[in-house]
């Protein structure tokens, strides 16, 4: 139990040290500002990972809480001059209301019946972003949102916007180690595995199905504060139901029940697009490409595979 | 202790069980005989509150279970081992058993926690041995082990058990049914349903036999392992008669 705390400790040291490398000597804005992308897709994974690969309860619907993130800081900063930093909990608060009223029905569904929930809720929230054009700008999109400062700082550079979301990244990770290893993260684990089992042992199991649900639309519309503030031009497209299954691909190429599988999800489904530029037309191929290759022959996601190779590589050296 | 009257239990328009009453004392094992789909563990779900919609009265020490959710009614001091023992596979022995004491870290109550933990792997040592490995991987006896060394982490007053014995070797039953026996020297009441006869009635007080969701039979144990009809009926079908060789 301490090995693994002291474990931890090290991991979040190492992880804290490569943020502040990287944020200082990398001085091509470029590679900032995909870093900075990788960050906040980061956070994504990172609250869907919590409500799938731990408690087992998949939703295609999260991009809305992204969207409800990024849509309700823009008004609130824009339409009622607003101060980013008060946007903030607002943003945030109102996603987790909202993931809570649709939890209360979608969550006592499962399986492919859950997916079709949150797949119809994320529907309609996007349906919502496109027709409301009086509050959300409509299908052209929403200018105008402000740059974050905080008194002499200001977030405008990419080197600081750069630590402002890793420094969220880590917070955020932290807390999630907290949670699991936990007894509620045990119990999580124990929903995934057989709900039935897991309320015989005194889980309260529709009650934390809905906590986690919040929980993860919380970082979600985080994220999508994150994103608003450094694009300044958010529109429907980029909260679509695609937006809500990159999510998922990124939770199970890099590892269900992983946090820094998240981390790894969110890397490599960020830097794809971005390598496979050169091969122009077939860029979307390649992309499918890979991703099939990596579910065939890592099926249990980025992390859990290359742990298995690296210990199947350990042990060959002991024979 | 616990007080069952006139309980109706139904699946859709599926009467389950049909109007049951029985009672359990303190520090007993009591044993729900029956063949397949009479209702025996059907009446422990509606126990547990894992089963809407029951009617009837069930009170444990006095204390109406009528609309408890599962949590609650581990909260009040009864566990249940599920039938198929439904351990979690994938999450390691140890955590399996601290999940058992789930409603105890709420209360912050970790030091006694750890003492159980300490007193459970002193009843199954080899729980303790295989701490870290997966639950799957343990062999069926061992994951009935963990299942009941799970649901005693919660302190339970009283220990429900669906079918123990499933799928086991004879002389793995023999050490779980032992154990049970220990358990109700220290006082645990212990109410077993179990397809098992005979086995189940040479540890247990009492015995109700259950047929297509009525209770047909009940007497002591000893007399009911004597009574003629049970022997037909129930013991004769058993195969571990010829085992036991008895």
């Amino acid at each position: 139990m301490n090995n693994h705390q002291t474990r931890n400790r090290i991991c979040y040291a190492v992880f804290s040290l490569l943020i502040i490398l990287a944020g200082y000597t990398i001085e091509n804005p470029y590679y900032i500002q995909v870093l900075t992308f990788i960050g906040i897709n980061t956070l994504l994974a990172l609250g869907l990972n919590m409500l799938m690969g731990y408690a087992g309860q998949i939703s295609l619907g999260h991009a809305a809480f992204f969207g409800i993130g990024a849509y309700g800081t823009a008004i609130l900063t824009v339409h009622y001059n607003l101060s980013p930093w008060l946007a903030l909990p607002a943003a945030i608060a109102a996603a987790m209301i909202v993931a809570y009223i649709v939890g209360i029905p979608t969550l006592k569904l499962s399986g492919y019946y859950l997916g079709m929930g949150t797949l119809g809720f994320g529907m309609i929230v996007n349906i919502l972003f496109r027709e409301w054009s009086s509050v959300t700008g409509g299908a052209s999109g929403f200018i105008g949102i402000p740059t974050l400062e905080l008194g002499p700082v200001s977030f405008s550079s990419g080197r600081n916007y750069f630590f402002l979301v890793w420094g969220f990244v880590l917070t955020s990770f932290i807390i999630c180690q907290r949670i699991i290893d936990s007894r509620i993260g045990r119990a999580l684990r124990a929903i995934h595995d057989g709900e039935k089992a897991a309320s015989a042992v005194g889980v309260d199991t529709r009650k934390l199905k809905l906590q986690v649900f919040v929980l993860s639309a919380a970082f979600s519309a985080l994220a999508g504060f994150l994103y608003a503030h450094l694009v300044f031009f958010i529109s429907p497209g980029t909260f679509s139901f695609i937006a809500s299954i990159r999510m998922v691909t990124m939770v199970v190429i890099g590892g269900m029940a992983s946090i820094w599988g998240s981390l790894l999800g969110a890397s490599l489904l960020t830097l794809l697009p971005e390598w496979l530029h050169a091969f122009s037309e077939f860029e979307m191929v390649v992309y499918g490409l890979i991703l099939m290759i990596v579910m065939i022959f890592l099926p249990r996601g980025l992390t859990r595979g290359l742990l298995d190779i690296y210990e199947r590589a350990n042990k060959k050296n002991d024979h | 202790m616990l007080r069952i009257r006139n309980l109706k239990c139904y699946y859709g328009r599926i009467m389950a069980v049909k109007g049951v009453s029985l009672s359990v004392k303190k520090s007993q094992i009591i044993t729900l005989i029956g063949a397949n789909g009479s209702g025996k563990s059907t009446l422990l779900e509606a126990i547990c509150g894992l089963l809407p919609g029951w009617e009837g009265e069930i009170t444990f020490e006095g204390i109406p279970l009528k609309g408890f959710d599962p949590p609650a009614v581990v909260k009040h001091g009864i566990s249940l081992v599920p039938e198929g023992r439904l351990i979690f596979p994938p999450i390691s022995v140890l955590d399996n058993l601290k999940l058992g004491a789930y409603t105890m870290y709420r209360k912050r109550q970790h030091a006694a926690v750890k003492q159980t933990l300490e007193k459970i792997l002193e009843l199954f040592p080899i729980l303790g041995q295989r701490a870290k490995q997966a639950a799957g991987t343990l062999s069926g006896g061992e994951q009935q082990m963990l299942a009941i060394g799970r649901a005693l982490m919660s302190h339970p007053k009283l220990l429900l058990l669906d079918e123990p014995s499933m799928g086991l070797a004879p002389l793995i039953v023999e050490k779980i049914f032992r154990t049970l026996e220990t358990l109700r020297e220290e006082g645990i009441t212990i109410l077993l349903v179990e397809q098992n006869a005979q086995a189940a009635l040479q540890i247990a007080d009492y015995g109700y036999v259950f047929e297509t969701g009525t209770v047909v039979l009940q007497g002591r144990a000893s007399e009911l392992l004597a009574d003629q009809e049970v022997k037909r009926a129930y013991l004769g079908k058993d195969y571990g008669e010829f085992y036991d060789d008895k």
